[in-house]
């Protein structure tokens, strides 16, 4: 298998290619593969580099180098030097200054491209999942041990609201604060949740954690359990995950003969108890009170709220409900401390992030990078770039709840608080990229039906919405529909996310929303003119020549 | 005959799932799932033999075979009338759809002459539709019983199912 160790960017913007930048890819790749280099180092294009002066821009990964003007002649120079001998060439770097913010901002993220920065997913692949010896060869149980026994539990909160961590299940709340609010409620017993029922479509990074590294969540749950002083804690891991459900089963079992869970752990006074859930195929689930609903043997409707999780949760107790990748960073952070961790990431969202790509790009898979990478750096970079040289049309971000992301957003960077502003949502991490060929009546059909499916029937804006609006979506799909059916769309959706009893419902129209904002004309092309331009819908029969469609 | 056996089963299956989580609220699911894994769907005969086992008066617990039946009848994976030997369960998603799903589903339909949600009279093959499987990255994929199959074509799907008899 090819590893690669480095990458080459090259700029082929309108001005780059008017400064050969062609000519100079083409002989990167010569010299590449004159060198012997072409398995370790990967050559690949960068649009929109945004400078004028300096153009070919080439920059090179890890070391985060920006050269620029590049011309055939020095390339050359740059290869043997900086790629075969590991010298940066000071003489034909582009001058810092003249970087529009976008490029000077990747060089800050010096030594993270193209390697991966794994905190989440740091032992996974490495160790034997089913071992604890090779868990705690690897820093394992090493948090666990320093909270117990260095640490109070309001330190461990202190600690983890310092590192500044924000949920990973799709809501970003502040995990410190969580923790903190429910060690400060009365009640007892009090509970931790796992929350394992990772049914978001095209999200499985969660998987990849429980079944790769067990451990790390049975070590993070019981240092949650110490920080708000409960006993019992829950993984909730939905039906579809049996062997994420075995590998946890397993890792309680052997967490346990060790005595690193239980009674009394590592000597201390503390006693912990993990039991392990699965869920019976219900998206709703993944819902923080429907899970603890169906926790307690009922159907997973979600409750009304307030009182939230923190105040009223499993059995009416205060709960801790925390999704498999937060948990996965408690371990990291405990053990390198809240600074270390508030290094990596940007300023206001810190950590990594682990996002799922898939779609049309060359490779698919999940990825740990720094938050604040860009949707093009991620398809480009690790994507292998879009397949077959098709055109990037949009990008779901955060599963079928997500948002849209049309191409003209490829360049913003993904942190919560970026993506807010940009309207797009980072949700679960999951990125489903479409390329030209994608309709978005075909795509809205199938998002919606998911939510007609997966409804649980509580509440009518939900349960009346999402029927409707599925079947608005049909009938303009075959052809049926009026224009005014938009704006019936655009009512319920509204609707839906404003009055719904909990996110199902209030992210349902999440894409459709963005649909009609950003491809409005193409669903406008089905209705007017009775035409899918991608030609996938009923109505398509023999079709007209493709209309560019923005 | 068949019935009984059934029966005894039942009372064996919910023993041995209480015995493993307790009679607790939080073991309903997990005991509805173990019969419906070991004989494929819950039959009715099944609820008023795990409400017996599941009363907890001092915690207030009062479990009626309505309530039983209600969570048993909300979750996907459960089913309540008995199913095909062979259960094919398509990914239905959004990701699976744009890499290609819709032939695969047309080409399952065709093979099976089966509609979603049916199954063949003859109670070898039942066709269903599921979320998202969690394997994104391979799409299209489905589960025929426990094996999963990625990176489907429409092509191979005649191959896949000649292996299930």
């Amino acid at each position: 298998m090819k590893v690669i160790r480095s990458m080459v960017l090259v700029s082929v913007d309108e001005t780059s290619l008017e400064h050969g930048a062609q000519d100079v890819f083409r002989a990167f790749l010569d010299e590449i593969d004159k060198f012997g280099l072409s398995d370790q180092i990967a050559v690949t294009t960068i649009r929109d580099a945004g400078i004028h002066g300096d153009t070919p821009l080439v920059i090179v990964y890890p070391d985060a180098a920006v050269y620029g003007p590049v011309r055939v002649e020095d390339v050359h120079t740059i290869v043997e030097e900086h790629l075969y001998k590991g010298n940066i060439v000071p003489s034909l770097l582009a001058m810092m200054h003249e970087l529009v913010p976008e490029i000077s901002w990747m060089r800050r993220r010096q030594g993270t491209l193209p390697v991966q920065k794994r905190i989440v997913l740091e032992r996974a692949g490495i160790v034997n999942p089913e071992s604890i010896e090779d868990y705690i060869l690897y820093d394992g149980f090493q948090a666990l041990g320093k909270a117990l026994t260095q640490m109070t539990s309001s330190d461990v909160i202190a600690e983890v609201e310092k590192s500044g961590l924000q949920g990973r299940g799709g809501a970003g709340f502040p995990t410190g604060r969580k923790w903190s609010f429910v060690a400060s409620t009365p009640g007892n017993p009090k509970y931790v949740i796992c929350n394992a029922d990772e049914s978001e479509p095209g999200t499985f990074k969660d998987r990849l954690v429980l079944e790769g590294d067990p451990f790390s969540i049975i070590e993070a749950m019981t240092i949650a359990g110490y920080a708000i002083n409960a006993h019992d804690g829950y993984i909730y891991i939905r039906g579809e995950y049996p062997l994420a459900y075995r590998r946890i089963e397993n890792a309680i079992c052997q967490a346990e003969a060790h005595g690193l869970l239980g009674d009394h752990i590592f000597g201390t006074d503390f006693n912990f108890h993990i039991h392990p859930h699965a869920g019976a195929g219900a998206y709703i689930c993944g819902e923080e009170t429907a899970l603890i609903e169906s926790l307690e043997g009922k159907r997973g409707m979600p409750r009304a709220r307030p009182p939230y999780p923190t105040t009223y949760g499993l059995f009416g107790k205060p709960t801790v409900v925390n999704n498999v990748e937060t948990l996965a960073n408690i371990p990291p952070i405990l053990r390198n401390g809240a600074v270390w961790y508030r290094e990596v990431g940007s300023p206001k969202s810190t950590g990594t992030k682990v996002y799922t790509i898939f779609g049309d790009v060359n490779f698919t898979g999940a990825i740990e990078v720094p938050m604040g990478i860009t949707l093009r750096e991620v398809i480009d970079i690790y994507g292998g770039g879009m397949k077959n040289d098709k055109k990037l049309k949009l990008v779901q971000t955060g599963g079928s709840s997500g948002t849209i992301a049309p191409a003209s957003l490829q360049d913003v960077p993904m942190d919560f608080d970026s993506f807010r502003n940009a309207g797009v949502s980072l949700g679960s991490g999951a990125l489903l990229v479409c390329n030209e060929d994608t309709c978005v009546v075909d795509l809205a059909k199938v998002i919606l039906r998911f939510f007609r499916n997966e409804c649980c029937g509580k509440c009518t804006p939900c349960r009346i919405g999402t029927l409707r609006l599925y079947e608005i979506m049909c009938q303009i799909s075959e052809g049926k529909a009026s224009l005014l059916d938009l704006d019936l769309m655009q009512q319920i959706s509204e609707a839906m996310s404003e009055v719904s009893n909990c996110g199902l419902g209030q992210t349902a129209s999440t894409a459709l929303l963005d649909f009609l904002k950003y491809f409005r004309e193409e669903i406008e092309i089905h209705i007017v003119d009775r035409v899918c331009p991608v030609g996938v819908c009923p109505i398509s029969g023999r079709l007209p020549e493709l209309h560019p469609v923005s | 005959m068949e019935q009984e056996v059934k029966e005894l089963d039942l009372a064996n299956l919910v023993n041995k799932e209480i015995e493993k989580h307790g009679a607790r609220r939080d073991a309903i699911v997990p005991i509805l799932s173990e019969i419906n894994r070991v004989l494929g769907y819950i039959p009715n005969a099944a609820l008023p033999e795990i409400r017996r086992h599941i009363q907890i008066p001092y915690e207030g617990v009062f479990l009626a075979d309505s309530h039983l039946y209600s969570a048993a009848s909300f979750y996907k994976m459960f089913s309540l009338q008995p199913i095909g030997k062979h259960v094919v369960r398509f990914c239905e998603s959004a990701p699976c759809h744009v890499m290609g799903g819709r032939q695969v589903i047309q080409a399952l339909q065709d093979e099976l002459g089966l509609k979603p949600g049916e199954t063949s009279e003859d109670m070898k093959w039942s066709l269903l539709m599921t979320g998202c499987l969690g394997v994104c990255s391979v799409g299209p994929v489905f589960l025929v019983g426990d094996d999963i199959y990625g990176n489907v074509t429409p092509e191979r799907v005649p191959e896949i199912l000649a292996q299930y008899q």
